[in-house]
């Protein structure tokens, strides 16, 4: 009897140090072969992966529209940004609360501080620190709202890069606006409605308990004219507008000449909207 | 028989009770089928014949909404020389102006409650607030 418990133990004891040793032992192994085996694969692999995904050149596939605003235009005419606003509004059948924390924002004012909060506004220059800077979705190449989206409600258009919206999907669980960096995304808190100024009889409006955001005018690129905010600031060069991946488009043009920063790329969303400061 | 008197009204007042519905719709207004105003503009021609949009209309309308929204396909489609951009708003309540006296009268009818209107606007609802177009 003794003997055999000594013996179940011994062998029990063995079993348990086996199983728990066991997958240590073939993940040292495993990875030691890797390392000897495919160790420059490897190596190459992950110095090229992060150089592409990073601030390096992107290979441009199909269209994708981006948007560069010049603030020098902007601040030499210090009325078309709201101009700008107006027609947006105008456009979209956007409500106006009076209560700004209702606020539904697709293209809005807000200081350099408040937009580039990455960049220093320490001693920054009299323009920068007075002009205020038109702040919307940016349309990123790899954007976060479209993650977080439990139902594909907001995606991406492959054909032309607009992250794009569905009303009719949105369930309003407001994760997409846990998800911007941007804060570009507006909830309604309540019926819209009654606060639409005029209406656009070819747009719809929203309904409570939906998300919204800039749509970079879909519906009138489809038309074949340029998004509302374009539009309004047309003839002062304020706004570019255009393909990204073309490099004969006119925001190519102003891209290749001018020094433009964006928001936040350190984030790796890869904005579309282009700020020349 | 016993109890004459209260079982043949009895009986009575049961049949006529079980056979509500059929005299209520022979003698009232509330079956007949709903006539849907046709569009006040008189135009004869929709996307669709008349028996597609009648059994269809609301599969079309989604597919009107991928396609726009969702597979970017907003093309104009031109049928019999007429141009329709794809769209409740923009294609069918062009024609079909009164959303009261045409969608609501067989929607109501058929106890249907499309959401459609919760975010679209019909044309009444759309020029009460100085439309811009």
């Amino acid at each position: 009897m003794d003997k055999q418990r000594r013996k179940f133990l011994t062998i029990a004891g063995a079993s348990v140090l086996a199983g728990i040793g066991a997958p240590a032992i073939i993940k040292l192994t495993s990875s030691d072969a890797v390392a000897s085996s495919g160790g420059h694969e490897a190596a190459a692999g992950h110095g090229a992966a992060p150089a592409a995904a990073g601030h390096g050149a992107e290979a441009p596939q199909g269209v994708r529209l981006g948007m560069v605003i010049d603030m020098r235009k902007m601040a030499d005419l210090p009325g078309q940004l709201d101009g700008a606003i107006a027609a947006c509004i105008k456009t979209h059948n956007i409500p106006e609360f009076p209560d700004t924390k209702n606020e539904i924002k697709w293209l809005w004012k807000a200081p350099f501080e408040n937009v580039f909060l990455d960049h220093s506004s320490y001693h920054s220059s009299k323009r920068v620190a007075t002009t205020p800077f038109p702040a919307l979705c940016n349309h990123c190449d790899d954007p976060p709202c479209v993650r977080a989206c439990p139902t594909k409600a907001t995606f991406r258009i492959p054909q032309n890069g607009i992250v794009a919206m569905d009303f009719h999907r949105c369930i309003g669980c407001r994760f997409c606006m846990a998800a911007c960096p941007y804060g570009a995304r507006s909830f309604n808190w309540q019926d819209p409605r009654p606060y639409i100024k005029k209406y656009n009889a070819d747009f719809p409006s929203r309904m409570k308990g939906v998300v919204e955001k800039c749509n970079f005018c879909g519906e009138r690129l489809a038309l074949g004219q340029e998004p509302a905010c374009v539009e309004a600031c047309k003839g002062t060069g304020a706004i570019t507008f255009g393909d990204l991946n073309d490099p004969k488009s006119e925001v190519r043009q102003v891209l290749d000449s001018e020094f433009t920063i964006q928001r936040k790329t350190n984030l790796g969303t890869k904005p579309s909207v282009f700020y020349i400061v | 028989m016993y109890n004459k008197g209260t079982i043949i009204p009895g009986l009575a007042l049961f049949v006529l009770f079980v056979t509500f519905p059929i005299w209520f719709n022979g003698l009232t207004t509330a079956g007949d089928l709903p006539k849907p105003e046709l569009p006040p503009g008189g135009e004869k021609q929709c996307v669709m014949p008349a028996d597609y949009m009648r059994a269809n209309h609301m599969r079309l309308l989604n597919e009107w909404r991928d396609d726009v929204l969702r597979d970017g396909n907003r093309e104009i489609l031109e049928i019999d020389g007429k141009t329709y951009r794809k769209g409740l708003q923009m294609a069918c309540m062009e024609c079909h102006s009164k959303k009261e006296k045409f969608c609501d009268s067989c929607h109501i009818y058929a106890a249907v409650e499309p959401y459609c209107w919760d975010c679209h606007l019909t044309p009444t609802e759309a020029a009460s607030k100085e439309a811009i177009h």
